[in-house]
């Protein structure tokens, strides 16, 4: 990559990157914005814990630190964790799967930059008078009680990147069920490819509900209607409602993809295939079900009556199941293998316990009288960072190492690797284990402080100080990252050397157009099985050497995209500014002539003969 | 694959192994916290039945856990490549129906063991019929409390004894007292740690249920149950606390009649003063300062007329006049989004006066 950069110049790197529509550059698109807001998060996230050191403290005032937890939540769930396992399933899926790309390429490229404008504008807010503090729930009596433009800024930013991953889950769903190579059975699909599958149906069905309640708020605080003003007729239940039919589903479509990628490291780094794999598939598809049934236990203490909460009480307890039996599969996965400890293993490794953990406090929670009491504690913060943290995180950054030679042909320096895994993991159990107690022992979450002596004070000294270790962790990685991309050292096919997916056979760095001729897969695992065999091109192809059709690059879903994000401008300061509406129109204006000419112009793509495909070595480019 | 290893780990895990765990687990979880404050010291039957699913829960989920670990651990330490050699290719193993079966039955079979008593305790949890009762003359057998949640203040109106207070709630012991919740603006949680889980205050709906306190609060530390809000409900969320004071049903009979009193006159020259001061600066508009009456409208400030009985000012700084006083100066320094106005124009000497008169403020002394 680096090596092109210098020879086209800064102005057509940037173009190709504002234009591509190649799922691998996405892919490192995605991974990079999803880092950089990560970061972000992650000092919001400091900022708290040193808020809550000392009991009484004035480092943040009370209205300032709601911005922060509620922009910190936000950024985690919908700026972070989603587009990094966007970024990994846009590096990683086309080619498990035997295809040249994803189903709609410039699709996939609005997508992200629909997500990306979205993330901006949200976060411009700190800079334009304040970002939103009701929470990343941000419910209905709050949220239209509270003054000023933060709100608007949460409403219309998650719209216009809920709009992009929507399209990314589509264009997932479509291409898993359209793409695959000859031979790619549903059954035979690597277990990233099928959570990623069922993660996209997830999308596919919760993300509607967010947009209506978005639309009711936006709606509510911009042209005065009434969805949710009770005192006009309005009710703010149904925003709890709305929000947790799409916000349960989310928590599996963060988790699902992140448990496809400790099935890929615990069957690689065991040298040994995938333990139970249709129990698994099923249990995925199980969990992806069960997760739109349980919505209400986040509503427990909402009054919904005894019938309703036991029916849910009931049905959360029920996900426990296919998750154990997944928990269960992972251990026997590795029983009977020849373990390997690297750093995408040892988060492999981490994971399990961390997981479980969070697992079962969340079953604790499933009962429902029980959760009157822990519901809205510390215990729920300690708990949903067990599943995000020690589920979701630990995940992106296992990825990160493993996926890390797949996008860049670099390995990340497996030393610094475990150095960041240890810091990070002892600050992840150092922080979030004690705030189960704080819970139990009577703290609220989302206190901007507490009064000192009542029990707390300890704890939460001991929370912030394993917070610390947390960042020392990822600023290593940094480091680490900085460290190869400079020293740049090819890494080379199959770097893991026990790869078991078609992703794993292909020549580094991968070209452009993936596979000269699209291969044939013989069965689970089907690098492997070449492998077995003695295949040193590790592929069987199904095809002979023919001419590539690819699509061109596009500008137009830049455009699209900076169409919405100016219109939500105009949309935010309605009535209060007199430019807003024509900054509305104009914006609605860009993104629809852009529509129009992507509809009218043909774009047919072009195609790679294929004496230039012969000329390829090693797949340079 | 043997099918055998975890039959056999199984029997390892010895029966008294496991009970002295959950012994020592719960001695470790009832030292921790205090007493007016932590759900691990339940302090009435609905905590208790709370905490005993807490701990059921528990001892489930460390049982699942130490399976695990153990599955994990035995792993990790047979399997390293170190150990099976560097150029071992392992069987692969598609699966073993048998071993599915097991640890999918299983779970089940925990999860119902949970599912019983919590199905049961949803529904005793959530009586409320009781409520309505009547003796053969017509009176409520129970006491009714409607609480009222506001801008980072708490109402407790008692509708069948004509009083209404605010800020700490007084309650009698070893009865059933039903509460009827509702919030006047955002919505907000009514949380007492050690008396029972949280139920939220709608702005749109009433959440009934009860709680019943089993101890009186006077050994506590402060002598006060601890409440929380336990929703977030704007800047000043973390302040929302409120006290309880459970007392004997005699001493609650005598409280009760206190409070339809009127209130006393006040004390000393500089208490006169701060009255005349509570009128003409418009603080009678918002605060009434007797506690025989109802419910304020959104926007109005806390009934005052237990003031000298509180333990705090403005719901969580200490009771002292000091606090008192810049409260009422400044009143958005310490709860920020609060809707008292700020009154700095006032002299140390009215201050001292007002302070004087709210501090006087008493139905426990009439007692």
């Amino acid at each position: 990559m680096s090596a092109i950069a210098q020879k086209k110049g800064f102005g057509s790197v940037l173009w190709d990157w504002l234009t591509t529509v190649d799922h691998k550059k996405i892919a490192i698109l995605y991974l990079a914005s999803g880092g950089f807001f990560f970061i972000v998060g992650g000092i919001e996230a400091m900022l708290i814990r040193i808020q809550l050191a000392v009991p009484g403290n004035d480092f943040l005032s009370a209205g300032l630190y709601n911005e922060i937890l509620t922009m910190h939540g936000t950024t985690m769930i919908f700026l972070a964790a989603m587009p990094i396992l966007f970024g990994y399933m846009n590096a990683v899926v086309p080619l498990q799967i035997g295809a040249r790309d994803v189903a709609f390429p410039f699709l996939n490229s609005l997508g992200f930059w629909l997500f990306f404008f979205g993330g901006i504008f949200l976060n411009l807010s700190w800079f334009m008078g304040g970002a939103p503090d009701a929470g990343w729930t941000s419910y209905a009596s709050l949220s239209l009680y509270s003054p000023g433009n933060g709100i608007d800024f949460y409403a219309l930013g998650l719209q216009v990147s809920g709009a992009g991953t929507y399209i990314a889950g589509i264009n997932f769903l479509v291409t898993i069920i359209n793409m695959r190579a000859p031979g790619m059975t549903y059954m035979r699909m690597p277990l990233f490819t099928w959570t990623t599958f069922v993660a996209s149906a997830l999308i596919l069905f919760a993300f509607p509900p967010l947009t209506i309640g978005l639309f009711f708020l936006i709606f509510d605080r911009m042209f005065g209607a009434n969805f949710f003003d009770h005192t006009m007729g309005g009710n703010t239940i149904i925003w709890e409602h709305l929000f947790w039919i799409f916000g349960h589903p989310e928590v599996y479509i963060l988790i699902l993809p992140a448990f496809g990628i400790f099935s890929e490291i615990f069957a690689i780094f065991s040298r040994k295939r995938l333990f139970g794999y249709s129990a698994m598939v099923f249990a995925t598809v199980l969990i992806g079900f069960l997760g739109f049934m349980v919505w209400a236990h986040h509503m427990f203490t909402v009054g919904l009556g005894p019938t309703a909460n036991a029916i849910f009480a009931v049905a959360t307890m029920a996900i426990a199941v296919p998750t154990g039996v997944k928990i269960f599969n992972w251990l026997l996965t590795i029983w009977g293998g020849s373990i390997k400890v690297t750093t995408p293993m040892l988060y492999a490794l981490g994971f399990i316990p961390s997981f479980v953990a969070g697992g079962v406090t969340g079953v604790m929670q499933a009962a429902a009288p029980l959760d009157y009491q822990l519901h809205d504690s510390y215990f729920i913060v300690a708990h949903f960072h067990y599943v995000i943290v020690g589920g979701v995180v630990l995940a992106i950054l296992a990825g990160l190492h493993l996926y890390w030679p797949l996008m860049f042909n670099q390995m990340l320096d497996e030393k610094l690797g475990k150095i960041t895994f240890w810091l990070f993991f002892f600050g992840f159990h150092a922080t979030f284990f004690i705030q189960h107690f704080l819970g139990l022992m009577g703290m609220p979450r989302r206190v901007f402080t507490f009064v000192g002596d009542q029990g707390w004070d300890a704890f939460n000294a001991i929370s912030s100080g394993g917070a610390v270790f947390m960042a020392l962790g990822v600023i290593v990685l940094v480091v680490n990252i900085v460290k190869t991309v400079v020293q740049n050292k090819p890494a080379g096919t199959d770097p893991w050397e026990d790869g078991r997916t078609l992703e794993w056979a292909i020549p580094q760095p991968v070209p452009f157009y993936n596979f000269k001729r699209t291969p044939l897969v013989r069965g689970l695992d089907t690098f492997w099985i070449e492998k077995q065999e003695g295949n040193k091109e590790g592929m069987t192809y199904a095809e002979p050497l023919s001419d590539i059709h690819m699509p061109n690059n596009s500008f137009i879903p830049f455009v699209m995209s900076l169409g919405l994000f100016i219109a939500s401008f105009g949309a935010l300061y309605n009535g209060e500014k007199t430019w807003a509406v024509p900054v509305l129109v104009i914006g609605l204006a860009i993104t629809v002539i852009s529509m129009g000419v992507r509809s009218w112009k043909d774009d047919h793509g072009y195609h790679i003969h294929k004496e230039d495909l012969m000329d390829d070595k090693g797949g340079k480019y | 694959m043997k099918v055998g290893f975890d039959l056999a780990m199984m029997k390892g895990l010895k029966k008294w192994r496991l009970f002295s765990m959950l012994a020592a687990l719960m001695f470790f979880l009832a030292a921790c916290g205090q007493e007016q404050i932590s759900t691990l010291t339940p302090r009435g039957p609905v905590a208790s039945e709370q905490f005993n699913l807490l701990i059921l829960s528990t001892a489930i989920m460390t049982f699942v856990i130490i399976v695990v670990v153990v599955v994990y651990v035995m792993a990790l330490m047979k399997f390293r490549r170190s150990k099976v050699g560097e150029d071992t290719i392992p069987e692969q193993v598609e699966g073993n129906t048998k071993l599915e079966i097991l640890w999918t039955v299983i779970p089940i079979i925990l999860l119902v063991i949970l599912a019983v008593p919590t199905v049961y305790y949803t529904y005793t949890q959530a009586e409320v019929a009781g409520m309505e009762e009547v003796d053969e003359e017509g009176n409520k057998t129970a006491l009714t409390v409607n609480v009222n949640a506001h801008l980072y203040w708490w109402e407790f109106e008692y509708p069948d004894l004509g009083i209404v207070t605010s800020q700490e709630l007084v309650v009698p012991t070893g009865e059933r007292v039903y509460f009827n919740l509702m919030a006047a603006d955002v919505k907000h949680s009514f949380w007492i740690p050690s008396i029972g889980g949280k139920l939220d205050t709608n702005v749109e709906n009433m959440n009934k249920f009860y709680l019943e306190f089993d101890i009186e609060s006077e050994g506590l530390k402060d002598g006060v149950f601890y409440g929380k809000c336990a929703e977030l409900c704007g800047p000043s969320h973390a302040l929302m606390d409120f006290k309880v004071k459970s007392v004997s049903r005699e001493d609650f009979d005598a409280w009760v009649a206190a409070a339809n009193e009127e209130p006393s006159a006040p004390e000393s020259d500089l208490a006169v003063q701060g009255e005349e001061l509570f009128v003409q600066n418009g603080c009678i508009g918002c605060h009434a300062v007797s506690a025989v009456g109802g419910a304020v409208a959104q926007g109005q400030g806390p009934n005052v007329a237990t003031f000298g009985d509180r333990n705090r000012v403005a719901g969580y700084l200490d009771y002292t006049e000091e606090n008192l006083k810049d409260w009422i100066k400044n009143p958005q320094e310490y709860k920020p989004g609060n809707n008292m106005p700020e009154y700095p124009n006032l002299s140390d000497e009215e201050l001292d006066a007002l302070a004087a008169y709210l501090m006087g403020l008493s139905v426990e002394n009439k007692q």
